[in-house]
């Protein structure tokens, strides 16, 4: 194999594989979305994702981890959410999992909702 | 049936529940389609990939008038083979001479022209090849087991949000005849970047 020293593999069987977790598509695609959309240039988005990048070692996890934190960034820049709104949600779709049985889908509509109750 | 879902809890993993918390606030106002987010994804973990940068190179092995083409405008000269878009509108090719071997970087991120290569491996984000293809490209190099004669001179070239580089492989030797698509089996996505060399027939 190439360059064992500096490789880090998170997935020995698909090192190549541009994801690990299904969360690092979505933020990824989260982002080509919105910049799609105009809502921020390529040049901004990666001034700011090599800031985040900076404190991030080795390792497929710490880079997404940055990814999401750097668009976290952009939106609260942008005034389209606010670390709070996001923290708030974030909580939300966590009850929302624990309120839904297992084997159905999680809706956020879920969330408050006492299963056995 | 006596229900026991209450031993299989569901969970959310933290960054789970985080990018659908974005992705909620961003749909409910509207910024984003979720189709589109899903056709996103599948073009980056499906159908984009280095097989389209090695089209390019075999066609260039293949192709003087397409190689000095890509030389003087590789935008245009890759758009015409049917790659172009995101992370790929402003493209220059770098040719390996006997005399000079290139090699791409990000120092900044993880730019990389997606359009021709797909999304960046997991060893061009790290902050160890970042920092180190700069600083000593040929110790790099040979963590990559490539060993360069000692007249050749490594350029690296530093990717931006604006510009991307394409490196255009040496054509190993004994491909004299070949197939554009069996040329284009020799072309490795490392050779692209610089970290390796076109594959020899076997």
């Amino acid at each position: 194999m190439h360059g064992r020293v500096i490789l880090n593999q998170p997935d020995a069987t698909r090192p190549d594989a541009p994801f690990t977790e299904p969360w690092q598509a979505r933020v990824f695609a989260l982002t080509v979305a919105m910049n799609e959309a105009g809502h921020f240039s390529w040049p901004d988005w990666a001034a700011v994702f090599g800031r985040h990048l900076k404190g991030a070692r080795d390792g497929a996890g710490e880079y997404w981890h940055a990814w999401a934190a750097a668009l976290e960034e952009m939106l609260a820049l942008g005034g389209v959410a606010e670390g709070g709104e996001v923290a708030a949600l974030t909580r939300r779709w966590q009850d929302a999992a624990h309120a839904t049985p297992h084997g159905q889908p999680i809706e956020l509509e879920n969330a408050g909702r006492h299963r056995h109750g | 049936m006596p229900h026991d879902h209450h031993d299989h809890d569901n969970h959310l993993d933290p960054m789970e529940a985080r990018t659908r918390a974005l992705e909620t606030i961003l749909t409910r106002k509207g910024l984003v389609d979720p189709a589109a987010v899903d056709a996103i994804i599948e073009t980056y973990a499906e159908k984009v990939g280095p097989r389209n940068g090695a089209q390019v190179v075999a066609r260039a092995w293949d192709d003087a008038d397409f190689a000095d083409w890509l030389a003087r405008d590789a935008t245009a000269a890759i758009a015409s083979l049917g790659f172009s878009g995101r992370q790929g509108e402003h493209m220059q090719a770098v040719f390996n001479t006997d005399r000079v071997h290139n090699l791409v970087v990000c120092t900044l991120c993880s730019c990389y022209p997606w359009p021709v290569l797909g999304l960046p491996p997991v060893w061009y984000k790290s902050p160890a090849y970042r920092s180190r293809a700069v600083m000593e490209p040929r110790a790099v190099l040979r963590d990559f087991g490539l060993e360069l004669p000692e007249g050749v001179t490594v350029r690296v070239w530093d990717s931006t949000a604006e510009l991307r580089y394409l490196v255009i492989p040496q054509r190993p030797a004994g491909t004299e005849g070949m197939s554009r698509d069996a040329l284009a089996d020799l072309v490795t996505r490392e050779s692209m970047i610089g970290t390796g060399l076109a594959r020899v027939p076997a």
